[in-house]
C-alpha cells in the first residue's frame, strides 16, 4: 500500500542542510523534495539529481533566435522593401550583413534567455495563478525544509533527522 | 620544485637556433635589387596574362586613331615611369618583410607575457580565491615581459622606417619629396626620441611592478603574517591603473603607428583583448603541461575549467571589440578610415577571415559545453587554435602596412615564431624552476586548493 505520509524536517542553515542531505542519502532514504529560500550550491549533486539539460535547450533556442533574425532582416530589409541606409543599397543580405549583426546577436540572446526562463518555470511546474506547493511559508524566508516519504519507519527517520540537526520535525499526511 | 628538464631545454635551444637560421635566410633572401624586382614583376605579369598591356591597348584605342601614335609615346613614358615607381615600392615591401616577420613574432610572445601580468594583477586586486595555486606559473610567464619588451624595442630601433613609415627621411620637412602633412601634424607624438622614451617608461613601469610583486610573493612564503600580501594587493591595484593607460599608448606606438594616417579610438582595448586571451590560454597550456609531468598536484580540473571559461569569455570579448571597430568603420565608409579594412579584405582575405573563425567561431563551439572545459586535450586543442589565431591577428595588424600584398607565411615568418617560441620556453621554464610551485603562505591558498565547481 502506497503511503501518503511524509516527514518534513526543517533546518535553519544551508550547511547543516547539506550535510543532513548527505547523511540521509547515505542511509538510503529517498528525499522527495527540498524547499529553500535561495539556491544552495551543490544541493542537486548531494541529492543525486540528474544534471540539468537546460543548457542544451538554451543553445537550441539561441539557434532559433539567430534564424528568426536572419529571415526577418532578409525579408524586411532586402526582399519586401529594399532600403538604402548609409549608402549601401546592395540588395544582398550577405553584403549588408555587418549592419544586421547587432540584431542577430540581440535576438539570439532574447530567444535564448526568455525561452530558457519559460522552460525553467514550466519544468518546475510553475505557471500564473498556480497555488503554491510550498508546505511552509518559512521556507521563503530563512528556513530549509526537507521532505521524506514515510513507509512505516517514522521513528527511525525522526531519530536520524534529529541527529542531523533538524530544528523541527513534523509528520504530515498529504491527503488532507 | 620544478626542474627544467634537459629535453625541454635542448628543445628550446634547437627552436632558437633553427629560428635564427631561418630568420637569417629571410634577411639574405630579401636583398633584392631594383632590377631583380623588375624581372620578378615582369614574370608575374606574364603569368597573369598581361593585364597591363590589355588595359593600355584599350586606352590608346579610346583616344582615337588619329592621335594614337603621339599618345602612345607619352603614355608609354608615363607608364614606364609608373612602372619604376611601382617596382621600387615592391622592392621596399620585399625588404620590409623579414623585419616585419621578426617584429610580429616578437610582439606576439611579448604580448602573451604582458597579458598574463595584467591577469595576475587582477587576481591580487580582486583578492581572488580560486587562482593562487597558479601564481607561480603566472610569475614565470611574466618573467618574459622585460626581455621580450626590450627585444621588441630593439627590433623597432633597427628596423626603423622598414616598419614605421613615419620615420622615413623628410616626412615632416615641408617641401621635401617625402613630406606628409598628416604625419607632420602628428610629429609631436610620433617621433623617434619620444617613441623610445615612452617605450622605456612603459616597460620600466611594468617591470617594476613585476619585480616587486614577485618579491612580495616570495617573501609571503616565509612570512607569518599577511603584510606582503597586502602590499601586493596595493601595488597590483596601482599597477592596473598604470597598465590600462600605458597599454593603450603602447598599442598606438608599437602597432597602430605602422599606419600613421589611420586611427581607431578603441584600438588599445582591442589589442588588450588579444593579449589577455593569449595570456590566459598560455597559463592553461603550461598548467596542463606541468600537470601531465606530475607537477602541480594541487591544481584540479576546476582550475582548468575556470581558465577555459576565461578563454571562452575573452574570445567573445575580443570578437565584440573587433566587430565594434569593424562595423563602425565599414558603416561610416569614410575614405581615411575604411582603407584599413579595404586593404585587409582585398589582400589578406584568408588571414583576415580565417582569424575570425579561429578566434571566435572555433572557441565558441569547442569551449561552449561545460564538460569540455575540464577535458585537458580539448582545452589544449582550443588553446593552440586561439594562439595561432592571435598570432595571425598581430600579423594582420602589422603586415598590410609594411609589406602590402607581398605577404606570405613562409620561412621568415615561421623562423621568427620558432626563434621567439624557443626563447619564451627557455626563459619561462627557467624562471619556473627557481621557486617552489606552490605559493604556500598566500592567505587564499587553502581556498584555492579546495576550489571546486
Amino acid at each position: 500500500m502506497e503511503s501518503s505520509k511524509v516527514i518534513q524536517a526543517i533546518y535553519n542553515d544551508d550547511d547543516v542542510l547539506l550535510s543532513a542531505v548527505k547523511k540521509v542519502k547515505s542511509e538510503k532514504h529517498h528525499i522527495e523534495e527540498i524547499y529553500t529560500p535561495f539556491p544552495v550550491h551543490g544541493l542537486d549533486k548531494a541529492m543525486g539529481l540528474a544534471p540539468t539539460r537546460i543548457a542544451i535547450a538554451s543553445f537550441m533556442y539561441g539557434c532559433v533566435g539567430l534564424t528568426v533574425a536572419i529571415l526577418m532582416m532578409n525579408f524586411i530589409m532586402i526582399e519586401d522593401w529594399p532600403q538604402d541606409i548609409g549608402g549601401k543599397p546592395s540588395f544582398s543580405y550577405i553584403e549588408n550583413m555587418p549592419a544586421f549583426v547587432p540584431i542577430m546577436f540581440e535576438l539570439t540572446v532574447f530567444f535564448a534567455a526568455h525561452l530558457m526562463v519559460i522552460t525553467f518555470y514550466l519544468r518546475s511546474r510553475m505557471w500564473p495563478f498556480k497555488k503554491a506547493e510550498n508546505p511552509d511559508p518559512r521556507t521563503t524566508d530563512d528556513h530549509f525544509l526537507m521532505e521524506i516519504p514515510v513507509h512505516g519507519n517514522e521513528n527511525d527517520l525522526t531519530a536520524l533527522l534529529k541527529e542531523t540537526g533538524a530544528v523541527e520535525i513534523n509528520l504530515v499526511d498529504k491527503d488532507h | 620544485m620544478y626542474t627544467f628538464s634537459n629535453r625541454l631545454k635542448i628543445g628550446a635551444i634547437v627552436l632558437m637556433v633553427l629560428g635564427a637560421l631561418m630568420v637569417g635566410y629571410g634577411f639574405i633572401d630579401s636583398h633584392k635589387s631594383l632590377d631583380d624586382v623588375k624581372v620578378m614583376l615582369a614574370e608575374e605579369a606574364s603569368a597573369h596574362g598581361g593585364h597591363g598591356e590589355v588595359a593600355h591597348a584599350e586606352l590608346a584605342h579610346d583616344n582615337g586613331h588619329a592621335k594614337a601614335a603621339e599618345h602612345g609615346t607619352t603614355h608609354g613614358e608615363a607608364d614606364a615611369h609608373h612602372g619604376d615607381e611601382h617596382a621600387e615600392h615592391v622592392m621596399h615591401q620585399i625588404h620590409n618583410r623579414p623585419y616585419s616577420a621578426l617584429y610580429v613574432a616578437a610582439f606576439f610572445f611579448f604580448m602573451i607575457a604582458l597579458g598574463v601580468l595584467a591577469f595576475y594583477a587582477i587576481q591580487y586586486a580582486a583578492q581572488a580565491g580560486w587562482s593562487p595555486v597558479l601564481f607561480r606559473v603566472m610569475e614565470a610567464i611574466t618573467y618574459y615581459v622585460l626581455p621580450g619588451g626590450l627585444i621588441v624595442l630593439a627590433i623597432a630601433f633597427f628596423a626603423d622606417s622598414h616598419l614605421f613609415i613615419w620615420l622615413k627621411e623628410g616626412m615632416t620637412v615641408e617641401g621635401h619629396e617625402n613630406y606628409d602633412a598628416l604625419v607632420a601634424g602628428k610629429s609631436g607624438w610620433l617621433n623617434k626620441t619620444g617613441f623610445f622614451i615612452r617605450g622605456l617608461i612603459f616597460l620600466g613601469g611594468w617591470s617594476l611592478y613585476r619585480y616587486f610583486s614577485r618579491k612580495f610573493s616570495k617573501a609571503q612564503d616565509q612570512a607569518d603574517d599577511n603584510r606582503n600580501f597586502k602590499k601586493n594587493f596595493r601595488i597590483s591595484a596601482a599597477f592596473l591603473v598604470f597598465y590600462i593607460y600605458t597599454e593603450s599608448m603602447m598599442s598606438w606606438d608599437w602597432i597602430m603607428s605602422v599606419d600613421p594616417h589611420w586611427f581607431s579610438t578603441l584600438f588599445g582595448w582591442y589589442v588588450f583583448a588579444s593579449m589577455f586571451v593569449s595570456g590566459i590560454t598560455t597559463i592553461a597550456l603550461i598548467t596542463i603541461y606541468l600537470k601531465s609531468k606530475g607537477y602541480l598536484e594541487f591544481v584540479n580540473d576546476s582550475h582548468i575549467h575556470d581558465l577555459a571559461k576565461f578563454m571562452f569569455g575573452i574570445s567573445i570579448f575580443w570578437t565584440y571589440l573587433w566587430f565594434s571597430q569593424f562595423m563602425l568603420i565599414w558603416y561610416a565608409n569614410i575614405p581615411e578610415e575604411v582603407t584599413y579594412f579595404v586593404t585587409r579584405i582585398e589582400d589578406y582575405k584568408l588571414p583576415f577571415f580565417g582569424m575570425l573563425a579561429m578566434n571566435f567561431i572555433f572557441p565558441l563551439l569547442v569551449l561552449m559545453n561545460s564538460d569540455y572545459k575540464r577535458i585537458p586535450w580539448f582545452v589544449v586543442m582550443g588553446g593552440i587554435v586561439i594562439l595561432v589565431g592571435h598570432y595571425i591577428d598581430v600579423f594582420n595588424m602589422i603586415m598590410p602596412a609594411t609589406v602590402g600584398d607581398r605577404w606570405y607565411i613562409g620561412i621568415p615568418e615561421i623562423g621568427s615564431v620558432l626563434l621567439f617560441l624557443g626563447l619564451f620556453i627557455f626563459l619561462v621554464f627557467w624562471a619556473l624552476s627557481k621557486e617552489p610551485l606552490l605559493a604556500k603562505r598566500n592567505p587564499f591558498i587553502k581556498e584555492s586548493e579546495h576550489f571546486h565547481y
